[in-house]
């Protein structure tokens, strides 16, 4: 047993060394394109799973956080006249904190139900988003999307690498507070709540509080990964940012690599967010990709309803029994 | 001096009266137990008194305070805990999780730190060595067996200290030899200064432990007093027939 946690540690390490040194080992465009929007849905699934995962409320839209962190930058980066280069990454905590916020209000509301009612007015509230962005025309621009500052200095192989930095460490935050949270008095309350939400609150826990906690800190980080996308891609779209796409990407990774664990999201992504990619780039706009995911979605279903990570953490707990009686 | 007194409390669902114009009390470090047929309404108090469900009118004090319209968190807060009929635990979280979930003083510190638990986890222990659950400590509470879990519920309600615990049918759906212990167990829980009141159909289990008994029938409490008089009163003899 010791053996096996001596490999995950140094697993562990050997994936960190390497998330940290992948730019200068593979510096080409394509290459670290790839690995922004990789470790980009790390950050939005391992973030979504705090709500999803722990609290059991499926949340389809946390796109709209990833919008508003999206807009909150664009907006205050244009109106602040930043300059292009690092400083725009400082106004991205002002985006999560202001994610955060929409978070309260809208769970505030949404989390007066349960259930499918939930899954149903997250939806709602992500396209109350899109349709503020698109006819708020005065503020966002409308349709017409809004622009963020470029920065030209970063030319060449190198223009990616600090928006792979900024992905990074908003992955790492992300996976940082989902340990945290996991290890906690107040994780255990949210996975009391998924379990049963009553009997939670026959023991004290203060499920609405607890939710409405849950929900925001899940909502923070998908803010500032919004916020990080808009600079990255330097124009925004309604559409395209209040991407109900973006908000089932994240719940289909999660329930890929595992509901409820630190390592499943992670793995989630690292599967699909790569194969995704692949596909949209073979067919292009064509958003054929949507019936790969739909495949995908229906196999976990079918096959690994809980996800890889238990069902392989199963499989070695048999094992190790099996072999501690021969 | 009465720990827990419920007034003229009503209660209707659609067209039946569940609770009407309950009143009744419970001493402080008694075992008082509330018995009736079914559909009598004892469950329905259980969920009133605990914040579960709001009364139409009536009033229930703990402590001589008035704690109706809290929340059950709140109430639990307060220092009253409770069990379900059917023996209800988390299911995907192991025993020693159970033993964690209830949160008496939620300060953020509290909630985030992982050290504090050291001590708590301590207690968690020891109360499942009393229950003589600790064997299970590591197991996911969903593969319990049944009676496992009746202890684990009782257990896990003791853990954030409650003064009072209203245990709703702690001896239903287990065996004899099981029955024995969980008696014995609230026996020395309130040797040690916790008030029970107990919803229970078996009649010996009930007229050992209590030392108070309420009859409630048709939503309303027709008698009260000790086990043996009670059980003597002519209005609880035709309750019980079905007159
Ligand atoms: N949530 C509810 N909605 C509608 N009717 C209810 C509800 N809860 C209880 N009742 C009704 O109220 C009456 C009292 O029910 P209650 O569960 O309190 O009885 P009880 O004394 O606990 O019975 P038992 O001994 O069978 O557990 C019953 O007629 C029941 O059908
Ligand atoms: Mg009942």
């Amino acid at each position: 047993m010791s053996r096996l946690r001596v490999l995950k540690r140094v697993g562990l390490l050997a994936a960190i060394v390497i998330a940290l040194i992948l730019p200068l080992i593979a510096p080409d465009p394509s290459t670290t394109n790839l690995a922004v929007f990789t470790v980009m849905y790390i950050g939005l699934a391992t973030s979504w799973n705090i709500m999803g995962g722990y609290t059991g409320y499926i949340s389809l839209g946390h796109a709209a956080f990833f919008g508003f962190g999206a807009y909150s930058l664009g907006l205050l980066s244009n109106h602040l006249n930043v300059a292009p280069g690092y400083a725009p990454f400082l106004l991205v905590p002002v985006a999560g904190v202001i994610s955060g916020l929409v978070a309260v209000l809208i769970g505030w509301i949404a989390l007066r139900t349960r259930a499918a009612t939930f899954v149903i007015v997250t939806i709602a509230f992500m396209f109350m988003g899109q349709l503020l962005a698109e006819n708020l025309v005065k503020l966002t621009g409308g349709g017409a999307g809004l622009g963020f500052p470029y920065p030209q200095q970063w030319g060449g192989d190198f223009y990616n690498t600090p928006f792979y930095y900024a992905m990074l460490a908003l992955a790492f935050l992300a996976l940082a507070t989902s340990w945290t949270i996991r290890r906690s008095k107040f994780g255990l309350g949210l996975l009391a709540i998924r379990d049963d939400e009553d009997k939670a609150l026959a023991v004290g826990v203060p499920t609405r509080r607890f939710k409405l906690a849950a929900f925001t800190i899940s909502a923070i980080p998908v803010g500032m990964i919004g916020a990080v996308y808009g600079y990255y891609v330097t124009y925004v779209y309604p559409q395209f940012v209040f991407d109900p796409l973006i908000g089932i990407s994240m719940v289909l990774m999660v329930f890929l690599g595992g509901l409820g664990t630190l390592a499943g999201p992670v793995l989630g992504a690292l599967l699909l967010e790569p194969a995704q990619l692949q596909f949209a780039y073979r067919f292009g706009a064509s958003r054929l990709y949507l019936v790969f995911y739909a495949a995908v979605f229906l196999l976990v279903m079918l096959f690994l309803p809980r996800g890889v990570v238990p069902s392989v953490q199963e499989l070695l707990q048999r094992r190790r029994q099996e072999l501690a009686s021969p | 001096m009465s720990l827990l007194e419920v007034s003229h409390l009503s209660k209707r669902f659609g067209g039946v009266v569940a609770v009407d114009g309950c009143s009744l009390s419970v001493a402080e470090q008694s075992i008082t137990g509330l018995i009736g047929p079914n559909g009598s309404g004892k469950t329905t108090v259980f969920n009133l008194v605990t914040g579960f469900i709001p009364p139409d009118s009536g009033e229930v004090r703990y402590k001589s305070q008035a704690i109706g319209g809290m929340g059950p968190d709140r109430i639990y807060a307060r220092g009253i805990g409770r069990t379900f009929q059917l023996a209800r635990i988390f299911p995907r979280l192991t025993t020693l999780e159970n033993m964690l979930v209830p949160v008496r003083r939620a300060g953020l510190r509290a909630l985030l730190s992982h050290g504090q638990w050291g001590h708590e986890r301590d207690r968690a222990m020891q109360m499942l060595e009393f229950m003589e659950i600790s064997h299970v400590a590591r197991t996911l509470a969903g593969a319990l067996s049944y009676g496992q879990r009746k202890l684990l519920e009782l257990a896990a309600v003791m853990m954030a200290r409650p003064d009072l615990v209203l245990l709703d049918e702690p001896a239903g759906g287990v065996n004899p030899a099981l029955l024995e212990k969980i008696g014995g167990h609230i026996h020395e829980l309130n040797r040690q200064g916790v008030t029970f009141l107990i919803v229970e159909h078996n009649m010996g289990f009930v007229m050992n432990l209590c030392h108070q008994v309420v009859v409630l029938h048709q939503g309303r409490a027709i008698a009260s007093g000790d086990p043996k008089t009670v059980r003597q009163n002519p209005a609880v003899l035709d309750a019980y027939l079905g007159a």
